[in-house]
């Protein structure tokens, strides 16, 4: 059952990708932009991570979104325009050929909920027993992102600073700077 | 978009429920989904949803800038104090287990005050966002 | 045959959206559609990895009394730094397009290349 709810889902997000694609409307692209990630999310929940469609669902469809939407309100210009100078067909080929190599590489990979499979077995598998004992944290997310791995949660912290600081560099000051003319006698 | 009643009372009404949500998210992340990321995004949609429906200027009166400045540093900060203290206290940097009188209770408060940092870190940072961003669009 | 079909369609529809992102990012020449095809990349990435912890008959990684087999919780927790770290990367592209936009008055990848080449 949780297999059709996985396809019909999964298939809903191939259509939400070529929408996206296609779309000429950038105003509708940033609508299908935020579908696409609560699509996402719902199959996290699908998938046992709840944290993880947590943070997909508020940070995708929430923030993405919303800078998506201000930066087009900021530029003020709603549609692509139809380019007949970049050649479509080079792009195409190379993600044939990388999607073939990647089918190619899933034929190793064990099938979707394997009990047995590789990354079950020792690491997590010892992270399941002993994470309540050794740290008082009934949810195993937060045990192993604060305190078995909380090296790597300093680095994210740091990096969302960082963003932000950049933002602030690049965006901070209040008037408009232009810098190249349009005209054509330059 | 003031002017539009439906919003400006759903929004009066819903702002302080969100921003509740996220502080039930942020401290039971130990016992159901949850942390600090969750709860810090949350926060920042509760002042996004506000500052939509009344403008920036009531949402730079609700949080001034320099406040969510100082915040997105005294998370890190916050942070990597945990790390430094438990240096001297005598353990490893970020070993929570000597913050407190057994290894248990000390890795529990350590968890709890790093995630209040990442916390207040993510949702400064997320407001902040907005704000730089907002204020690029000309009025019409 | 058709087990090995059941087990894999998984992989086979994210590899797809994969490449309908990457496709997205290199053959359209508008800045804010490369932003958001790179965005539909990277959480198709993590959809990938996110479905390798799955186990059949587990539950949710939170321990209770009540279950004894549990998903893997360790693609949950690397993904939620990726994540992250794919929002501020999107947000500071967002940024850099405001600024080429008011240097260059256009946010078309060819004009903007004809631009620089002109000078």
């Amino acid at each position: 059952m949780s297999l059709v709810v996985n396809l019909v889902l999964l298939v809903f997000l191939l259509v939400m990708a070529l929408a996206v694609l296609k779309t000429r409307h950038l105003f509708a692209m940033a609508m299908l932009f935020g579908l696409y990630s609560l699509l996402v999310a719902g199959l996290f929940v699908v998938l046992d991570a709840p944290d993880v469609a947590f943070t997909e669902a508020a940070v995708g469809t929430g923030i993405s979104t919303v800078l998506m939407l201000v930066t087009l309100a900021s530029i003020k210009d709603g549609h692509e325009l139809v380019s007949t100078q970049k050649s479509r067909t080079a792009p195409l080929i190379i993600c044939i050929i990388m999607g073939g190599l990647l089918i190619y590489g899933t034929h190793d990979i064990a099938e979707l909920g394997d009990p047995q499979s590789a990354p079950h077995m020792q690491v997590a598998a010892r992270y399941i027993e002993k994470g309540q004992e050794e740290t008082g944290v009934p949810n195993l997310v937060t045990a192993v992102l604060a305190s078995y791995r909380g090296f790597d949660t300093l680095g994210e912290v740091t990096v969302v600073l960082t963003a932000g600081i950049g933002v602030l560099m690049l965006l901070g000051s209040r008037k408009k700077l232009r810098i190249k003319e349009v005209s054509n006698g330059k | 978009m003031a002017n539009d009643l439906i919003l400006r009372v759903v929004t009066k009404w819903l702002s302080p429920i969100i921003i509740l949500f996220a502080l039930y998210v942020q401290f039971h992340g130990d016992y159901s989904p949850g942390g600090g990321f969750q709860a810090g995004v949350i926060f920042s949609s509760a002042i996004l949803l506000y500052s939509l429906t009344y403008g920036l200027d009531a949402a730079l009166q609700l949080i001034p800038e320099y406040i969510l400045r100082i915040g997105a540093s005294l998370g890190v900060l916050i942070y990597g104090g945990v790390g430094v203290a438990s240096m001297i206290l005598g353990g490893n940097f970020l070993n929570y287990s000597v913050l407190a009188s057994t290894p248990v209770a000390g890795q529990h408060l350590g968890i709890i005050i790093i995630e209040l940092g990442v916390g207040i870190t993510v949702a400064s940072v997320m407001v902040l966002l907005f704000f730089t961003f907002a204020r690029r669009v000309a009025p019409e | 045959m058709i087990e090995y079909i059941v087990g894999h369609i998984n992989y086979w529809l994210i590899v797809a959206i994969m490449m309908v992102g990457l496709y997205t990012l290199m053959s359209r020449s508008n800045l804010i559609k490369k932003l958001a095809g790179l965005s539909m990349f990277q959480t198709a990435v993590i959809l990938f990895y996110v479905s390798l912890g799955k186990v059949t008959g587990g539950t949710v990684p939170i321990i209770s009394e009540e279950y004894s087999v549990y998903s893997n919780p360790l693609p949950q927790v690397l993904m939620l730094t990726a994540i992250v770290v794919g929002v501020a990367t999107t947000a500071l592209g967002f940024a850099l397009v405001i600024r080429i936009k008011e240097a260059y008055n256009s946010v078309e990848e060819n004009e903007i290349s004809a631009m620089d080449e002109k000078e």
